[in-house]
């Protein structure tokens, strides 16, 4: 009996995230960016790096998003570049935002020398415009994807790390961390137990805005040639190059449309994610 | 009775801007168990500094406090010795002491856990808690916000009981809360202190309550105990001339009796406190020697403590009667 109400309890508060309208075309936005992205090869139209000898074809009913300067089909590079940016951007995210809170979090909680150290090493990275320091770290390394990816980690992390230490400094002055204490509890149990619920809401919304910024900042990188090589398809760099051909606009629209609908896509799911977490929306949303 | 708690002499600092505020300016009580010992005084006299003392959220800058045996130290970013976590405290606000995002049950059991129980048994624990304090068992898995600021310190207390408290120091729990609530918390704490045999300092500024509940009163006037005793010393025949003066405050349920004593003057500054006895400024009885010898405490015949110059060690309490 109480396994029963217990699963329908739980069914419940993962309903919650289905009520919002703008979760859900979220959420279908990415289901299918993400089919897209596996099934391409099958999708696709023609081989995404397949050239010949006309360019800049407009769209037409052989080419539905016309194609680029080597004449390739923008559509099938546009479903082949989700193979690189989302998962990439995903990857980024999922990387600064655990770094940046495990620093975030050690800074906050210790407090003290600790705490002032931490935080100078923050100051330091934003006081570098983040592209350059990107720039910088890619070209040290080498231009590689993983390398790109591995540079817009040490920019993004600080943003995570400010964030999660505001949160904490908040919340560690609540009666209850006190009380918790008091009961025995661990600093790394308070940590995880008492503080991190705090800290899951308002990092997954940063998370879902931030990975906009990361594709955008790996576009940039695979645009300077320190990101994604040619002739791998990459949304952003595919936006590039129709900066470079402003009169014809299905060459930077297309790959731009699909970057829009990521990003927003993203941040649907961010802020639905919020609502369902906070356990005072969420009720709202289960009533 | 059996002594669980003994604070001598206990100073409380606080730094503000590289100067040092005497909060808690030397402080002597014990508690048995089994006792409700009711801590009285206005606001910022260091009744709440004294308390979080005592448990070990603040740091004593002289001093010692022992609890049950063993010297209380300051709360580290470490683990608590096991030893400590049978002295509990309730907090005053009851929306803050508890997490809203976790359930009342997680954070009952937390206690039970730390303990060495597994969780399964910790929720079954918490359900019997969570009785003892009033509330239905399936109320461990619902949210804090579902419940009202009576039912959340119900579910503080039952937090604090799950640490198998000796001894409780309660600041203002029932300050928050409502009327109605304010009686039914009150009740509780008293029963519990008598089922579990625990001592509890009970902090107050509601002198009403504090004399239903408490078996002895210590009253406190800017960081000092100027008089402990039990209820019916403290409000019979006070032998402070402060004590008498707070217990006039307390309206009469007849309308008879005299008015509150209006004292001159604000409570003075704890940055700079005053000379000799820190109450003469305002005492109407302040003789020369009050503002040059600070008074020590000084047992009276009928086993209550004192610090007024008034009263003489182990002879009668001499009645204070002022305006």
């Amino acid at each position: 009996m109480t396994m029963v109400t217990k699963k329908m309890k739980k069914s419940k508060n993962s309903n919650s995230i289905w009520r919002q309208p703008l979760a859900v075309v979220g959420i279908g936005i990415i289901v299918i960016w993400t089919l897209l992205a596996i099934f391409a090869p099958w999708i696709a139209p023609y081989n995404p790096n397949a050239q010949d000898a006309a360019k800049f074809l407009a769209p037409s009913a052989a080419h539905w998003m016309g194609t680029d300067e080597l004449n390739r089909d923008i559509l099938s590079r546009v479903i082949f570049g989700a193979r690189i940016s989302l998962p990439y951007s995903l990857l980024l995210v999922a990387l600064s935002a655990t770094l940046g809170s495990i620093v975030g979090a050690i800074s906050g909680y210790a407090g003290g020398k600790i705490d002032s150290f931490l935080m100078r090493v923050t100051d330091v990275f934003f006081a570098f415009p983040g592209i350059v320091l990107a720039m910088a770290v890619a070209a040290a390394l080498g231009p590689q994807i993983r390398n790109a990816v591995i540079a817009i980690t040490i920019v993004a992390w600080p943003v995570y790390a400010r964030l999660v230490r505001g949160l904490i400094l908040n919340a560690k002055q609540n009666d209850y961390v006190t009380a918790s204490s008091l009961l025995g509890s661990s600093s790394l149990r308070t940590l995880i137990v008492d503080l991190r619920p705090n800290l899951s809401g308002p990092v997954f919304v940063l998370a879902a805005l931030e990975v906009g910024n990361a594709l955008l900042l790996l576009s940039g990188l695979s645009f300077l040639g320190l990101g994604a090589q040619p002739p791998a398809s990459e949304w952003g760099s595919m936006v590039s190059l129709g900066a470079e051909n402003f009169d014809r606009w299905w060459v930077g629209l297309f790959p731009g449309l699909a970057i829009l609908t990521a990003v927003l896509a993203f941040t649907f799911i961010g802020d639905a994610l919020r609502d369902a977490m906070d356990p005072r929306t969420a009720k709202a949303l289960r009533d | 009775m059996k002594e669980i708690l003994n604070v001598s002499n206990a100073v409380v600092e606080y730094d503000r801007q590289g100067l040092k505020v005497r909060a808690v300016a030397g402080v002597d009580l014990t508690l048995n168990a089994g006792e409700i010992l009711g801590l009285v005084g206005e606001s910022g006299c260091g009744k709440s500094t004294l308390g979080k003392a005592i448990v070990g959220i603040l740091k004593t800058a002289h001093g010692e406090i022992v609890f049950d045996g063993s010297q209380v130290k300051k709360l580290t970013r470490g683990q608590r010795p096991k030893h400590f976590r049978n002295l509990q405290m309730v907090f005053q606000d009851p929306y803050g002491s508890l997490n809203p995002r976790r359930k009342i049950g997680a954070q009952i059991a937390d206690g039970l856990v730390v303990g060495g129980s597994s969780r399964k048994d910790a929720l079954h624990e918490a359900q019997d808690l969570l009785e003892k304090v009033g509330l239905p068992r399936n109320a461990i898995d619902r949210f804090p916000h579902e419940f009202s600021g009576g039912q959340r310190q119900r579910i503080s207390i039952a937090r604090a009981l799950a640490a198998a408290p000796t001894a409780i120091v309660a600041d203002e729990p029932i300050s928050a809360l409502d009327t109605s609530s304010q009686a039914q918390v009150a009740n509780l704490l008293v029963n519990l202190v008598e089922e579990y045999d625990m001592g509890m300092v009970f902090i107050s500024h509601d002198l009403s309550i504090v004399r239903r509940i408490s078996d002895r009163v210590a009253v406190m006037y800017l960081g000092k105990i100027v008089e402990i005793g039990t209820v019916d010393q403290i409000w019979n025949n006070p032998s402070h001339p402060y004590t008498r003066a707070l217990i006039s405050a307390i309206p009469h349920a007849d309308g008879t009796g005299f008015m509150p004593q209006d004292l001159p003057g604000d409570v003075p500054n704890p940055m700079s406190p005053p000379s000799g006895c820190r109450f003469h400024p305002r005492c109407p009885l302040a003789m020369p020697e009050c503002a040059e010898i600070e008074p020590a405490f000084r047992t009276l015949s009928d086993g209550r403590s004192v610090a007024c110059h008034l009263q003489t060690e182990g002879s009668e309490p001499v009645s204070i009667s002022i305006g």
